[in-house]
């Protein structure tokens, strides 16, 4: 990751270095494709600039169409052949307040105001409904920031014929179509223009000279904030926290001070912020976000510091405590490998400038925020996007719990003669079906999110999962495990062409979750024998390398498969003939179909 | 700050913006001169050189912009 694009940036050096900044990104491997449409209400040019920059940072390679000057709407209405041809992954769509064309007029009735309203809004619904049918892909739209006047100064907000109450119900209206409709995204430039300041934000400067909606300073902080939904969309959130305890999660150093000494808790102020900070953490269990510990402490003293009867953080809440003297960057490796992420899910949690730094040279990928002082933590984690929600699952809600089961079966293996005893014990239960509508999302997510266990890496929208699951001659499996432990949701993902009497295997997941469960053989052997029963002779399996998939490099030679085939970049193709009959290889789960 | 203190800022600007160590401007230099000087550009020239200066150029003044000479007198100006 690129130090000066990690928030909080310096805006006009990214502006004025933006050439050099981009070829330096432009070298970085394994730069993943995406096409993204701007169409703009006004001057999009440097906001794309921008975009390109933050996106290069998450390993995003973007193909851009632009929109000609305030043409978004003729673009999407009335199509316009570059769009088309660039088959967008991601249409966002720029606008401001300024491509409002009617506001309220202090003599009309409410009933006046209710159609212009309608009116407006509907501007924009047909345009939405439009693109969807068009492009199928998610839609990113701007909601509208405040007016930079008010005529009726603190009434504009509650009369009905106030610019600012026109805005916020015309924003409310765009909140319920987002709420109805997978795959919208609303890009809340008003939260934006109110946290950077609604008065410099929205200088008439730019807008009368160059027709830019905001000052060109806050045109960083905008691309940031689109790039933070984009890169959520293709999967490339963090996953987990590494925090630092002294200093960092409350005042003083446990090992020093005594926990009886430490500012945490209500009685102080200092107590209070590192609370208050705390609870922010915690608050993020319910999305999915793991929460580890990497401190240079005796074990026992990080406990004990936890167990402070005012900390609201508890022993319990973290997957992995690492507390002792080694290096941090060797921790946060280990921790990584041990809960089968990879050390760039993590973000880096450290009041201490040295150590950001070292994690920064030693593992590189991790971001390290500049946190500053304790009051103003929240501040910049919250602001960098590490987490953008886009879509919120049930799954997200468990993911904790998971990692902890995961823990309790480590701790389980132990005590097993052999591996199978150990997996037996386990009482597993698996579905494996094709395809059902109520896992589409997550199925979409799985093929974005998934790394490590990804043969191809072929990456799906939802429209895309939807499309494979009706087409007559596709197969389509998800596998999802459950076990005496709990339930681990969907995990595994294949989809497989039928090509004659032959079945070709495009995509092939697994979640790291369930790994050395012989969930893959499970898999392999309800494909196996649906290919059967079609008459299917022959699977043919692909194996492409990318920096992260090394795991299963060996995956069809340990399904028994032959290598069939190996092209210059390292792809390989492996088959195996099922005409003669096939052996299940799996006799630890329970399969149910 | 003089003429030749302001224009050896001025240049550093440019050559950011341009990303191009060689560039060099005088008085009469015009958008013509440079490859890459168009109208969206100019808009990040203009924000760069405010941003170094520690100055706000206003519309009218930007309006009167019509080559590098008239921008350092401006420069120049709203030091003063």
């Amino acid at each position: 990751m690129h130090i000066l694009l990690q928030f909080p940036f310096d805006s006009q050096l990214l502006l004025r270095k933006r050439k050099s900044i981009k070829k330096e990104l432009l070298a970085s491997p394994g730069l993943m494709e995406k096409h993204i449409a701007i169409l703009g209400g006004s001057t999009a040019h440097d906001i794309k600039d921008m975009l390109e920059l933050f996106l290069l940072d998450q390993g995003i390679l973007p193909v851009f169409f632009e929109s000609e000057y305030n043409q978004y709407w003729q673009d999407a209405m009335f199509g316009n052949p570059e769009l088309e041809e660039l088959r967008p992954d991601i249409i966002f769509i720029h606008t401001s307040n300024r491509n409002i064309t009617g506001f309220p007029d202090l003599e009309d009735s409410a009933e006046a105001v209710d159609s212009l309203l309608e009116q407006e809004y509907q501007h924009f619904e047909v345009m939405w409904d439009k693109l969807r049918e068009a492009y199928h892909c998610p839609i990113i739209q701007n909601n509208f920031e405040y007016p930079f006047y008010r005529l009726l100064g603190n009434r504009d907000v509650s009369d009905i014929h106030g610019r600012t109450n026109f805005i916020t119900r015309l924003n409310q209206r765009f909140y319920e179509y987002a709420q109805a409709h997978e795959q919208f995204y609303i890009h809340d430039i008003n939260y934006l223009a109110a946290d950077y300041g609604l008065e410099k934000w929205s200088d008439p400067f730019y807008w009368h000279m160059y027709k830019y909606c905001c000052c060109m300073d806050a045109i960083p902080r905008l691309a940031f904030s689109v790039s933070n939904i984009i890169k959520s969309l293709f999967g490339k959130n963090k996953k987990a926290f590494a925090l630092d305890l002294d200093n960092t999660l409350w005042g003083g150093i446990v090992g020093d001070d005594g926990v009886e000494n430490l500012a945490i808790g209500p009685e102080t102020s200092m107590g209070q912020v590192y609370t208050e900070f705390q609870q922010y953490l915690k608050a993020h269990k319910k999305l999915g976000v793991l929460l580890n510990v990497v401190s240079k402490n005796e074990h026992e003293n990080a406990i004990a510091g936890l167990k402070h009867p005012d900390s609201v953080l508890t022993p319990d809440d973290f997957i992995s405590i690492k507390a002792n003297w080694e290096p941090k960057s060797r921790n946060l490796v280990q921790m990584a490998e041990e809960l089968s992420l990879l050390p760039e899910s993590f973000v880096f949690v450290d009041d201490n400038p040295a150590e950001r730094a070292i994690i920064r040279q030693q593992v590189p990928g991790v971001p390290a925020p500049e946190i500053g002082e304790v009051e103003h933590y929240i501040n910049v984690i919250d602001r960098s996007g590490f987490f953008e929600v886009t879509n919120l699952s049930k799954d997200d809600f468990k993911r904790n719990e998971m990692y902890k089961e995961n823990a309790r079966r480590a701790e389980l293996q132990a005590n097993f003669g052999s591996y199978e005893d150990y997996l037996l014990s386990l009482k597993m239960a698996a579905t494996i079906r094709p395809f059902e509508s109520i896992y589409m999302s997550r199925i979409a997510q799985l093929t974005n999110k998934s790394n490590q266990f990804n043969l191809t890496t072929k990456r799906y929208t939802q429209e895309e999962i939807e499309a494979a699951a009706v087409d007559p001659d596709t197969v389509t499996l998800y596998g999802r495990l459950e076990d005496c432990f709990g339930d681990n949701g969907v995990v595994s993902v294949v989809i497989a062409e039928v090509k004659g009497d032959t079945l070709d295997i495009i995509l092939w997941l697994m979640s790291c979750r369930v790994l050395k469960r012989d969930m893959e053989f499970a898999m392999m052997d309800e494909l196996a024998a649906k290919a059967q029963r079609r008459g299917i002779k022959k699977l043919v399996g692909h194996y492409y390398p990318t920096p992260k998939n090394a795991m299963v490099k060996d995956f069809y030679a340990l399904q028994g498969f032959t290598k069939a085939d190996k092209d210059e970049q390292g792809n390989t193709r492996w088959e195996l003939d099922i005409s003669e009959g096939y052996k299940k290889k799996q006799h630890v789960i329970q399969v149910q179909n | 700050m003089n003429r030749t203190e302001i224009y050896e800022k001025l240049t550093a600007v440019f050559q950011d913006v341009f990303d191009d160590d060689g560039i060099e401007i005088n008085d009469s230099t015009t958008a013509a001169d440079i490859e890459d000087w168009d109208s969206l550009t100019h808009i990040m020239l203009l924000s760069a050189v405010e941003d170094e200066f520690g100055i706000k150029f206003d519309m009218k003044a930007v309006q009167g912009l019509k080559d590098v000479g008239a921008m350092v007198n401006l420069i120049g100006e709203l030091l003063a």
